[in-house]
């Protein structure tokens, strides 16, 4: 037996569920604050635009970017047949880690920011951050590089490109001149940072937020469904395609805006194109369970892993078809795309994140199973329902919203002043922030499973497999 | 197929090629920007900010402004009506970092320099619901209590004309004088009411 190191996969597991429901507790509070503006009761740190990147932040890089990295690690154990490359350069990581993440919760309230969306934090956690960053390659890269087995796993190779990019993406984007301690301004100014900014924003989520969680995808679907990927030609295809791709589609966050046309249609036509591969990972995702269908019935963590799945289908078909310019036209500067961002990020990200570690917890604690699955199909519905009426609310008022903003009579003039268009979209203000609550509520009940399984604890009500089969050889 | 096991054998050669596929795109989309004038030269009549105004660029920023408000107009019939030309790179070149946004959860502000007065800015920015009963927007009362941090708006002009904003050594000597007994709210307001006012006025 392999010694690995699952202490610190332990803490980044711990991070991953303790950070979630953070991020997601702030995600809930500037919903709430949308609908009732109340809510920013005039103090400074718990107001809306101060707490907003707090959220993006919180939710993007301490919930999924502890999931990565912990995940990564593991797998990279697993799939390479070896120990960690250093176990204190790992034990550095982490700490190192959540420095930046304790940094960023104590800066972005307090008004401490570079106001590049999911790029806010000031410079000297970009520094802390790249060193983090350097330091986490050398350990994954180390621990692939003394593998015993000869092929790297395809789950390495989405990790490996989502470090490599990461690493290139922060440091482009982030490169300032400091005034003093906190604020900096970029070296590049107008329309060149809005294109380097959205090169960078848009490859967050291809990066971080897609082919990380494609690595996590290859490797935690395939050990729940007890089955190969489905197919090994399709992940090659897609994974050159999906990286590739990927860089170019960034300028369809600036469409019809002052950077120059060309750019735009650039972006526009890799984004159309980037609907291929990325359903290339959804088809070889759900397909791991041909020939174990009958598992959606049974087991709540695949049928959490099959819908996050279809979730991202449905993202990565309609960001394409935002990123046409004439429905950008619409759907832009509307909460059609906060919408969007959240059938992403809720329904593929989170669910992915939250399914993969139901499968790890009881792997690295040495328990049979979670300690109750009846939580976990409770945790499926809760999240689900909440997704639904999150997105569903923000589809309806983006799409209100840029009507009514277009909206000309026949004498040729405006029909509605902006504050009539918020007017309208109080009611869906409030049923997306009960869909976070839900959402929230369902990553506290995984939190509590988690602590349970942790503990040891025997559910009275629940009998798993495994006892009653130790039952039977028994007897 | 076969080939690539090539690949999947080293992770040398294959970090070596995921570098290469994913770093071409920048220098295509972002290279020959540097070398169209309409989107690095300012247009016409631009100035980077005063003293005042830079701090208020600051205060923007710090506040998350960006979260709710664009600050580019686009070229349809709707925006020009509403809120004025549509926008010019041109006119963004001093912006470090660009304020464009991505969210109208209020209104674009790209040219809402002269709309309102400076008495509607100050009391709409402590308790925006005052002047506008229904809007969501958070009061920022603290702005009016805070003073300016001078210090930091006169190494902020240094740092820029360093990264090639046209200050004078002049404007960077008289700075501080000119922000004495400023407050934050001060400083904001005189951004607003400078945001897009370089265009001639028959085109704002």
């Amino acid at each position: 037996m392999i010694d690995f190191n699952d202490k610190v996969i332990k803490q980044f597991t711990i991070a991953t569920i303790f950070w979630g429901i953070v991020g997601m507790l702030v995600g809930v509070v500037i919903a709430a604050q949308l609908a009732w503006p109340a809510f920013n009761f005039d103090i400074p740190w718990l107001t809306y635009s101060r707490l907003r990147p707090l959220h993006t932040n919180a939710v993007i890089f301490a919930f999924g970017g502890n999931a990565l990295i912990g995940t990564s690690l593991y797998v990279a154990q697993r799939t390479c047949q070896v120990k960690l490359f250093s176990n204190s350069l790992a034990s550095v990581v982490f700490w190192g880690y959540q420095l930046v993440i304790v940094g960023a919760v104590l800066t972005l309230p307090f008004g401490f920011t570079q106001s590049k969306e999911y790029a806010e934090l000031i410079w000297p956690l970009d520094v802390l951050l790249a060193v983090v960053w350097v330091l986490y390659a050398v350990v994954y890269f180390g621990t692939i590089a003394k593998r015993t087995v000869k092929h790297i796993y395809v789950a390495n190779w989405f990790y490996a490109a989502f470090i490599i990019t990461i690493a290139l993406l922060h440091i482009v984007n982030n490169l300032a001149v400091p005034v003093n301690w906190h604020l900096s301004y970029p070296i590049y100014s107008g329309a060149v940072d809005a294109l380097v900014q959205w090169w960078y924003g848009h490859n967050a989520v291809g990066f971080f937020l897609t082919a990380g969680f494609l690595g996590m995808m290859y490797y935690f679907v395939p050990k729940q469904a007890g089955r190969p990927v489905y197919s090994y030609r399709l992940s090659i295809v897609h994974f050159w395609a999906l990286i590739s791709t990927y860089m170019w589609a960034g300028p369809h966050h600036l469409h019809y805006t002052s950077l120059p046309d060309w750019v735009q249609s650039l972006g526009m036509v890799f984004s159309l194109i980037l609907l291929a591969p990325s359903w290339g990972g959804m088809i070889n995702g759900m397909m791991t369970l041909s020939g174990a269908w009958d598992k959606l019935r049974s087991d709540p963590i695949i049928k959490m892993m099959i819908v996050a799945l279809s979730f991202y289908g449905m993202s990565t078909f309609e960001g394409p078809m935002m990123s046409i310019k004439t429905v950008n036209a619409l759907s832009h500067y509307t909460d059609w795309g906060i919408g969007h961002v959240h059938s992403g990020a809720l329904g593929w990200v989170a669910l992915m994140t939250m399914a993969s570690m139901y499968t790890l917890v009881p792997r690295l604690w040495g328990r049979d199973g979670m300690y109750s699955t009846q939580l976990i199909n409770v945790h499926f519905w809760i999240s689900t329902l909440g997704i639904v009426l999150y997105i569903a609310s923000m589809w309806i008022a983006g799409v209100m919203q840029g009507l009514m903003w277009r909206e000309v009579d026949a004498n040729g003039s405006l029909v509605y002043s902006h504050v009539e268009s918020i007017e309208a979209t109080y009611p869906y203000y409030v049923i997306r922030m009960i869909g976070g609550l839900l959402f929230l509520s369902g990553a506290v009940i995984q939190a509590y499973n988690t602590w349970k399984t942790i503990k040891g604890a025997k559910n009275p009500k629940e009998t798993t497999i495994s006892d009653s089969q130790a039952v039977g050889e028994s007897a | 197929m076969s080939k690539h096991e090539i690949i999947e054998k080293n992770i040398g050669l294959m970090g070596l090629l995921v570098t290469i596929v994913v770093s071409i795109s920048i220098f295509i989309e972002v290279g020959p920007l540097y070398s169209q004038v309409s989107v690095i030269e300012p247009i016409e009549g631009l100035e980077p900010r005063n003293a005042l105004e830079l701090s208020g660029q600051n205060i923007y920023v710090s506040e998350g402004c960006y979260g709710c408000h664009s600050q580019q107009i686009r070229p349809f019939v709707d925006e020009t009506l509403r809120y004025g030309h549509y926008s010019m790179a041109g006119e963004s070149v001093y912006d470090r970092p660009f304020q464009w946004g991505s969210k109208r959860t209020g209104p674009d502000l790209a040219r809402v320099g002269g709309r309102y007065s400076n008495e509607w800015h100050e009391i709409h920015l402590l308790d925006p619901r005052t002047v506008v009963p229904t809007s969501n927007m958070p009061g920022y009362p603290w702005l009016a209590e805070t003073p300016i941090d001078i210090e930091e708006t006169v190494a902020s002009m240094k740092v820029l004309k360093m990264l090639g904003h046209p200050y004078t050594d002049e404007q960077i000597a008289n700075a501080a004088a000119s922000l004495t007994d400023k407050t934050q709210l001060d400083a904001l307001v005189a951004y607003l009411q400078d945001l897009g006012t370089a265009m001639p006025k028959n085109y704002q």
